[in-house]
């Protein structure tokens, strides 16, 4: 690794919080100031907001999120094998394939156990997995 | 390292930064006059000739506009997100390739300028990393607001893109083991050359399914039409950036349209050989003039792809969008990958059994 690869992008950086700074504190020096209760109260369509925004939103997101983990971690790897491709030849693709079984094994369960899908029906979701199995045994 | 290198550099830099404002203010007049023309409306035509200024006219206005800070906001973050929001926008096109190198003498010594920000030797995960910091902006924004839309607009915004980043890296897989490299240049260059001197060399013959999934992939990750489910102006207003205006709004307007830009020309680089095109053989300037203009070409191709996409299709329904993502892109991108992979190999290697 060099470092001097990465002084444009430094530069870059700088240049960038330098321009978005000025043309801010700009816009900040040219805008009128006229501040109004009405104006400065959060956009709800013209109604006057009654409730803070909560601070909980649906745990569908925090799964997805955890999902996204364990396949970008997947990514992560299969790029150190995709680099070194030639050299490793048959034994690294063997060894990926039987690693990417895996990732598609865990998709499939986790698609089986209804972890992507979106819109589910609110009973179906308050459902107990041991009353789904006394259902089909009945 | 002396001077001079640090001279070009700067120069480097300074061409890519306006070049990037030159490019937004250009594809905002070009969006709205595409869209105008595909919905039969004329489109701006008052700024400069055929309303090519208008961009410039519209950011002058918000310049002069009030920046108004609602009082429900967490302040550090709520100013720091705009700020936030152009960093990888600007970062990420520092290593794309636009052109063939030239040499000049400066100083007495002949130096060899790329036509590259800078060729970083994990390019690929550099710009991976740099897409997956652009969300930090929007969640950011919308949190620190303190209102209902602009969160919903950030969480949406946060699931959206994680879920299609996923998508998007391995849709690259192939491309990096068809070139054996992570550096840009070094995946342009396996790029040149013909197949049986008709055929272009590009990624995108190979790999075309690769092609379409990380195209989706870029359009769903800059939050473009039909994806555009982050500020989807019917159900949460702007979305993230509900509260923002003036300037600090203007940050967000530009950071969307430079990621455009820039996914383009990742595409483009990646898929459909960056600069690599007949040169008839040219020599000199032209031959080092050419390869630019069909960088360009190709990323305003794309471009215009993307305005197609966003005058054709409505937007996707929150489920339809996740469906898509995990059950039908990322299977198909595993899928592949095995697949070409396997191809790839037995060509190279041959089979397995001997």
């Amino acid at each position: 690794m060099n470092l001097a690869d990465y002084l444009p992008i430094a530069i870059m950086l700088l240049l960038v919080i330098v321009f978005a700074g000025a043309s801010i504190g700009l816009g900040n020096l040219l805008g009128p100031r006229r501040p109004t209760p009405e104006k400065l109260a959060p956009y709800e369509c013209g109604i006057v907001p009654e409730l803070e925004p909560s601070q909980r939103f649906p745990v569908k997101f925090y799964l997805v999120a955890m999902l996204f983990v364990i396949f970008d971690i997947e990514i992560i790897f299969l790029f150190a094998w995709a680099v070194r491709f030639r050299e490793l030849g048959w034994f690294g693709l063997a060894a990926v394939g039987i690693f990417t079984a895996l990732v598609i094994e865990t998709l499939g369960y986790v698609w089986k156990r209804g972890a992507l899908d979106w819109n589910i029906p609110r009973r179906a979701r308050y459902r107990l997995s041991h009353d789904v199995a006394d259902e089909e045994a009945a | 390292m002396d001077g001079w290198d640090v001279a070009i550099v700067i120069v480097k830099v300074l061409v890519v930064f306006a070049l990037l404002l030159a490019a937004t203010i250009l594809l905002v007049w070009i969006e709205r006059k595409v869209v105008a023309d595909m919905q039969n409306r004329i489109g701006p035509e008052r700024a400069g000739p055929w309303g090519i200024l208008q961009t410039l006219a519209d950011g002058l206005k918000l310049l002069f506009k009030e920046q108004i800070r609602p009082n429900k906001v967490e302040v550090g973050m709520y100013l720091l997100a705009p700020v936030l929001t152009l960093l990888p926008a600007f970062l990420i096109f520092m290593v794309i390739p636009i052109g063939v190198p030239f040499t000049v003498t400066l100083g007495g010594v002949e130096r060899v300028v790329s036509m590259q920000g800078t060729d970083l030797n994990v390019g690929l995960l550099y710009i991976l990393a740099m897409s997956s910091l652009a969300v930090y902006a929007v969640v950011l924004a919308g949190w620190s607001s303190g209102s209902k839309y602009p969160l919903l607009g950030g969480v949406r915004a946060t699931a959206q893109a994680i879920s299609y980043e996923a998508a998007m890296g391995l849709a690259l897989v192939p491309v990096v083991f068809y070139a054996g490299s992570l550096s840009i240049s070094e995946i342009v260059a396996a790029q040149s050359g013909t197949w049986g001197g008709i055929v272009p060399r590009w990624n995108i013959v190979p790999l075309f399914l690769s092609f379409v999934i990380f195209f989706i992939a870029i359009i769903a990750e800059t939050n473009r039409a039909p994806f555009d489910l982050v500020e989807a102006e019917q159900e949460i207003v702007g979305g993230f950036h509900t509260e923002y205006s003036g300037f600090r709004f203007a940050c967000f307007f530009l950071a969307e349209y430079i990621n455009m830009f820039n996914m383009s020309a990742i595409a483009a680089t990646l898929f459909l050989g960056g600069w690599n095109g007949p040169t008839f053989g040219l020599t000199g300037f032209v031959s080092w003039l050419l390869p630019i203009i069909y960088f360009f070409i190709k990323t305003f191709v794309l471009i215009f792809i993307f305005m197609w996409v966003r005058a054709t299709l409505p937007r996707f329904r929150y489920d339809q969008l996740m469906t898509l993502g995990w059950k039908r892109l990322i299977p198909a991108a595993l899928l592949w990958l095995v697949l070409s992979a396997v191809v790839v190999g037995w060509r190279q290697f041959g089979a397995p059994w001997t």
